[in-house]
């Protein structure tokens, strides 16, 4: 790329990614851009990659209030109902000006320092300028950065994965960075990619990667050197105080904290903690337990802001599972035993309003801790941690250290009603899966519901053997979607079942998987939907 | 060469519409009718004579008792439909006299090997049918010929000012450069097996690209055709022919329907491309699946379909399929004549 960095690089990448559905194709994109683009165009690209920039002056409605003025109304909305997005079609159908300036001179942060430049007022008259430099893909580019949404799949992690792969660095250092500074990350580029010193964060609020665990598949552990606790099905956060700020990070290293604002005033020491979100309610571990199930929470998620009857009927506390930092001490390099013990230290000090400890499960020995988790089910719990007692805490998965070790998945029989094809590497086979259960007897013209979709869980070999089944048991088309006879039982494994008003089944399944091809086995004796509502523990 | 003179078919319609301009001419849902002489410009169904102005199979069909059309698209139709019988050659620019004083004659139309417009000539009046056409050079067909008439049938498939198809030599450039990048993968390329499949290879070429091409089998016998009409192609071989190692890093073209069929799997890790005047827009692409889009299109995109109209200037302009509510737009806007008529049996081909 002889002008990385330039708005036209940018535009190139953004159209690149737009094409590619490989997440390997794509980190090596983006890769390649950010060691070729200079500084600080790189860093606002990230931004704008990850959806960190924000233009309130410039709106979809600008946009087309300026076409408006400039190409004929009829061929505009024929144009724009073809192509079905605004910024597309005005990037097409901006009349270049005669003899117009090369775009190849701009850099892409004079292009975001015009834009954060904008008034209402200003917009009308500067967006053109812009504008009138750059070729359709260029103003499709700027469309896109000015107004938002970028929408090219491209996910905080995958960003920072490329960028720990464009620079040779830690994925788990760059995610320890990345959220303690704000765009286009200076700090971020003259360490990873100059060499220069580490960022010095020491009083930023800023988030801490995460220690995960890797699944226990078979084997056992020995409850001398592993302590077990409960499994809570909310959602992992961390949440710290420094400077009298108070943040909530979400897993991903996402600020979520106006999401649950409740939780913004009642942590009073300097710490970060790591626990499970949760929203009050008996789903979960009794009333004892006192926590609702997931698709309570569920419901809180994702909002910018968060009504008072909301925080009434599901107000949501953190039940600790970990302290990383305390008062100025930094507790991660300790043992798990030692932090446990400075956490339980803590609880007094917190208000039981908002926060409870994530209790140890205690077993005289391993099998008698399966027999504990067996009764998982009954109490809405995923299942159990197996924390090493002199475990520190470090980001990402290390091998051996923590456990996680979920109760067997429900299993029901399912028969098979629709498919479509994958992408990237499966798009020649039908891998997706669509497959209901009977709403009453088959044998009295009962019929298939649909109870869910699921695209993993087969061998390769068999991935042909089903693709095969499709192709010759089609009873319709539809696009990429193929019906096929209702012949062929699926045994689906799943985490849990929850009432549902999007299906007209009624219920949605969590992390549905195809657990066995049953080939043997007639349609009409797959299971009932009356046997999967009484699965639901909502 | 199966000129036929002084044809005898005489018009089923009373003299006194016939006196009225243009009454001769008569656009019925299944093709235009050219009334005098009963015969059909192309018709979507069997008819005792037609006229064809190209092999596409929305224009093309089998069954006529007599078939009108270039010699190329002759050859085509034989390959393509066994239309054998009947087969009646004009050459490009011979008046061709069918009957009841109608003439025609057989333009080209630069859309594919021997497509045509078609100019009838009656009672003084002139009536030019585009079939499908382009503007841009193309080194496997005969440019478009501006002839001015009275009345302009023209094609819009790609009538909206959003299409507008760059210079092919970009679009070639960004092929060949995705091959260089991907050493140890392919570029498949999804391209209509008459016309686009060949004018790829020919632009390739052009751009001094040597290497063996590799062709899905739909694609031999018109790249045959191609060749014995002049058309220089270079090395081609079968894909079927080949083992995944030799197609490492070559262009691999393909029907579209092939691109994400079961076929595509013997292929070595293959980048999905597509050359299609519809890649112009990004969600038509991805709902492909095409990776690397290129915009290439042997339709006249928005600006040669309003500069063609202003160039042959004719006192009306008929929009026959595509996009025609955007076409009629303009020439309203451009002060000029023009109705759409509702012609059944022309698709969105793979364009």
């Amino acid at each position: 790329m002889g002008n990385a960095g330039l708005m036209e690089a940018f535009a190139a990448l953004l159209d690149a990614l737009v094409y590619t559905t490989s997440r390997n194709r794509k980190l090596a994109l983006i890769a390649a851009y950010l060691r070729s683009a200079p500084d600080p165009d790189r860093g606002w690209a990230l931004a704008a990659l990850t959806d960190g920039l924000d233009f309130p002056a410039a709106k979809s409605s600008t946009v087309r209030t300026l076409m408006k003025e400039r190409v004929d109304p009829v061929l505009w909305s024929l144009s724009r109902d073809f192509v079905g997005d605004t910024a597309e079609t005005a990037s097409l159908l901006w009349p270049a000006p005669e003899g117009a300036a090369p775009q190849d001179d701009l850099p892409l942060a004079e292009v975001v320092a015009r834009l954060a430049a904008l008034t209402r007022a200003s917009a009308p008259r500067e967006l053109p300028l812009l504008l009138d430099r750059m070729d359709a893909n260029g103003r499709y580019a700027l469309i896109k950065l000015a107004t938002g949404g970028m929408r090219v799949g491209i996910s905080a992690r995958l960003a920072k994965t490329a960028f720990a792969q464009a620079f040779d660095v830690a994925v788990e250092e760059v995610e320890e960075y990345w959220h303690a500074l704000t765009p286009p990350y200076a700090e971020l580029f003259a360490w990873a990619a100059a060499g220069g010193p580490a960022p010095d964060l020491a009083s930023t609020p800023r988030f801490r990667p995460f220690m995960l665990a890797h699944p226990l598949e078979d084997g056992e552990v020995d409850l001398a050197d592993y302590a077990a606790e409960w499994k809570w099905d909310g959602i992992r956060v961390q949440l710290m105080r420094t400077g009298g700020v108070t943040r909530l990070y979400s897993r991903s290293g996402d600020d979520i904290s106006a999401t649950f604002p409740e939780l913004l005033n009642v942590l009073r020491v300097d710490a970060v903690l790591d626990g499970e979100l949760l929203v009050r309610g008996s789903a979960q571990g009794g009333e004892a337990g006192g926590a609702a199930s997931f698709n309570a929470l569920q419901q809180r998620l994702g909002r910018k802001t968060v009504s008072a009857k909301m925080l009434k009927e599901a107000p949501a506390f953190v039940r600790l599972y970990d302290v990383l930092l305390l008062e100025g001490t930094d507790w991660r390099e300790h043992p798990w035993e030692l932090r446990r013990a400075t956490l339980e230290g803590l609880m007094p000090r917190l208000p039981a309003s908002h926060f409870d400890l994530s209790q140890l499960v205690e077993a005289e020995d391993f099998t008698a801790l399966a027999r504990i988790r067996d009764t998982a089910r009954a109490e809405a719990i995923e299942g159990l941690m197996l924390k090493r007692r002199d475990s520190p805490y470090v980001a990402g998965r290390k091998a051996a250290l923590w456990y996680k070790w979920k109760r067997d998945p429900l299993l029901i029989d399912c028969v098979l009603m629709y498919a479509q094809r994958g992408s990237g590497k499966r798009s020649s086979f039908y891998s997706d899966y669509t497959f209901g259960c009977w709403d009453g007897d088959p044998d009295v013209g009962a019929e298939l519901l649909p109870v869910g979709k699921a695209y993993s869980g087969f061998t390769d070999a068999e991935l042909k053997q089903l693709d095969k089944f499709v192709r010759q048991n089609t009873l319709n088309r539809f696009g990429p979607v193929r019906e096929v006879v209702r012949q062929l039982v699926f045994e689906v494994a799943f985490d849990s079942v929850h009432s549902s008003k999007r299906h007209k089944s009624g219920l949605a399944m969590r992390f549905p998987r195809i657990h066995r091809i049953r080939w043997d086995k007639p349609a009409h004796e797959a299971d009932r939907l009356k046997g999967l509502r009484g699965l639901i523990r909502d | 060469m199966g000129t036929r003179r002084g044809g005898t078919v005489a018009g089923p319609l009373s003299s006194s519409i016939m006196t009225a301009p243009f009454a001769w001419i008569r656009p019925e849902p299944h093709g235009i009718h050219v009334v005098p002489a009963d015969v059909w410009i192309d018709p979507s169904r069997a008819v005792p004579r037609a006229l064809v102005t190209h092999g596409h199979a929305d224009h093309a069909r089998g069954g006529h008792g007599e078939t009108i059309a270039t010699p190329a698209t002759l050859a085509i139709m034989e390959l393509r439909y066994n239309t054998r019988a009947g087969a009646v050659a004009a050459e490009y620019g011979e008046a061709v006299t069918i009957g009841s004083g109608v003439t025609a004659t057989f333009l080209p139309a630069g859309h594919v090997l021997g497509s045509a417009q078609i100019l009838l000539e009656h009672a003084g009046e002139r009536v030019i049918i585009t079939g499908d056409y382009k503007r841009a050079p193309d080194p496997t067909c005969a440019l478009f010929q501006v002839t001015p008439c009275d009345i302009f049938i023209t094609e819009a498939t790609f009538g909206l000012p959003v299409f507008t198809h760059p210079p092919i030599a970009e679009e070639i450039g960004k092929l060949l450069a995705a091959r260089a990048a991907n050493p140890d993968a392919c570029i498949l390329v999804g391209a209509y097996a008459l016309g686009k499949a060949q004018r790829v290879i020919a632009e390739l070429r052009a751009a001094g690209h040597r290497d063996t091409i590799w062709l899905h089998g739909a694609m031999e016998a018109m790249g045959r055709l191609y060749e014995e009409h002049g058309v220089g192609l270079g090395d081609l071989k079968l894909v079927s022919d080949a083992t995944k190692d030799q197609m490492r890093g070559s262009i691999i073209l393909a029907p579209p329907s092939a691109l994400n069929d079961r076929w595509s799997r013997r292929l070595p890790d293959p980048i999905t491309a597509m050359a299609s005047g519809w890649m112009r827009v990004r969600g038509r692409a991805r709902q492909r699946g095409v990776e690397l889009p290129l915009v290439i299109s042997d339709h006249a995109d928005w600006n040669e379909l309003t500069a063609t109209i202003a160039e042959v200037n004719p006192q009306e302009t008929w929009i026959t399929h595509g996009r025609e509510e955007a076409l009629l737009r303009w020439c309203e806007l451009n002060q000029r004549r023009a109705r759409a008529l509702a012609l059944v049996g022309y698709e969105d081909e793979d364009d």
